[in-house]
């Protein structure tokens, strides 16, 4: 693997992950426990979709075969789809909705501040603007994890039921193989082992002052770095894809 | 949308430094830090503010309708309190 080649991969992992999470949120559109969360929510899901076009814009400009932003986005199957296992799991009821999104809020966090000094000036530069946004992204999830988890028991609960079935999936996120260290080498990747101890050392801070126990690590799922994934992508690509794919080219 | 049982927050903007935080409308809430980020997400999204408030409704305090001629209109016939004769420097803004 060359350098060209793995930079894509890298790109496509972070803009696919930005994509998913993003199209995720975007399904809460009009169906939010509140109107506020509700525009909340979507605010944050167009951040991660503006995210992720700027990503796989930048992807496609490094392949340099000619496909643009759409064609990654829409005409990928998800075999080829790089984002993490974490970012595809459905939505669940709020609480999933909000554990899924404060570990990966807390992910992006710590990866991103490293990407800021990236020696790729295009990813740095993406990154300088996207942490400003995952930010405020990060203090809002917080704050729903300390109210749903020191919340009623009912709330309690679910956040806790949330934690356990989605924690498998966490060591998918600091999976590393050739792309990364040929990347890392290069000043241009970030070492994941740094962002997972930033990563559980706020993970932890917060699930124990919101009331909540760390999950107990029986089974860990990885593979989003092989494009293999859980059942629930194509499901969504193929929501996500269908007009795309069945009007090519279409204008509105 | 039904109601939520959450409290009423008033929520005031301001748009520059140095001009008064402006009531632009309220935002269901549980507590202060959530109503914040509810005002910031709903009425900040296109650059309108550099500070927000956010005050309990409860907790203002308001004149009645029937209040108005006692309150208001005695001022009415007072121009003399207007300061209309004076000049105001070019240059100044939000005045």
């Amino acid at each position: 693997m060359n350098l060209q080649e793995a930079k894509f991969e890298y790109l496509l992992r972070l803009g696919d992950s930005s994509l998913i999470i993003g199209h995720r949120l975007s399904e809460w559109c009009g169906h939010g426990p509140i109107l506020e969360e509700d525009i909340a929510l979507i605010n944050i899901a167009l951040d991660f979709v503006g995210n992720a076009s700027a990503l796989l814009t930048y992807a496609a400009q490094v392949e340099g075969k000619g496909r643009t932003e759409d064609d990654l986005a829409y005409l990928r199957s998800e075999r080829e789809y790089r984002n993490l296992l974490l970012t595809e799991q459905p939505n669940g009821d709020y609480a999933v909705t909000i554990a899924r999104q404060f570990l990966y809020d807390v992910y992006t966090f710590f990866l991103y501040e490293e990407l800021k000094t990236s020696k790729d000036e295009t990813i740095a530069a993406i990154a300088v603007k996207s942490h400003k946004e995952i930010t405020y992204h990060l203090r809002h999830t917080t704050e729903w994890m300390y109210r749903l988890g020191d919340g009623t028991e009912e709330s309690h609960k679910r956040m806790q039921t949330a934690l356990n079935d989605l924690w498998m999936y966490t060591p998918d996120l600091f999976d590393m193989n050739e792309v990364d260290a040929i990347l890392i080498n290069e000043g241009i990747a970030v070492d994941l082992n740094k962002v997972k101890e930033a990563w559980e050392k706020r993970v932890r801070e917060v699930i124990s002052e919101a009331k909540l126990e760390i999950p107990a690590a029986n089974i860990k799922q990885k593979g989003s770095r092989e494009g293999r994934h859980s059942e629930h992508l194509g499901f969504l690509l193929a929501e996500m894809q269908y007009i795309p794919r069945s009007y090519p080219n279409a204008n509105w | 949308m039904s109601d939520t049982q959450w409290p009423l927050w008033e929520v005031f903007v301001q748009g520059n430094p140095g001009i008064p935080h402006k009531h632009v409308g309220s935002v269901h809430a549980p507590d202060a830090e959530m109503a914040m980020q509810n005002a910031r997400d709903v009425y900040t999204r296109r650059s309108e503010g550099i500070s927000i408030w956010v005050v309990p409704a409860a907790a203002i305090s308001a004149s009645s309708p029937e209040d108005q001629g006692a309150f208001f209109e005695p001022a009415n016939d007072k121009p003399y309190r207007h300061p209309t004769f004076y000049k105001i420097p070019e240059g100044v803004k939000y005045l």
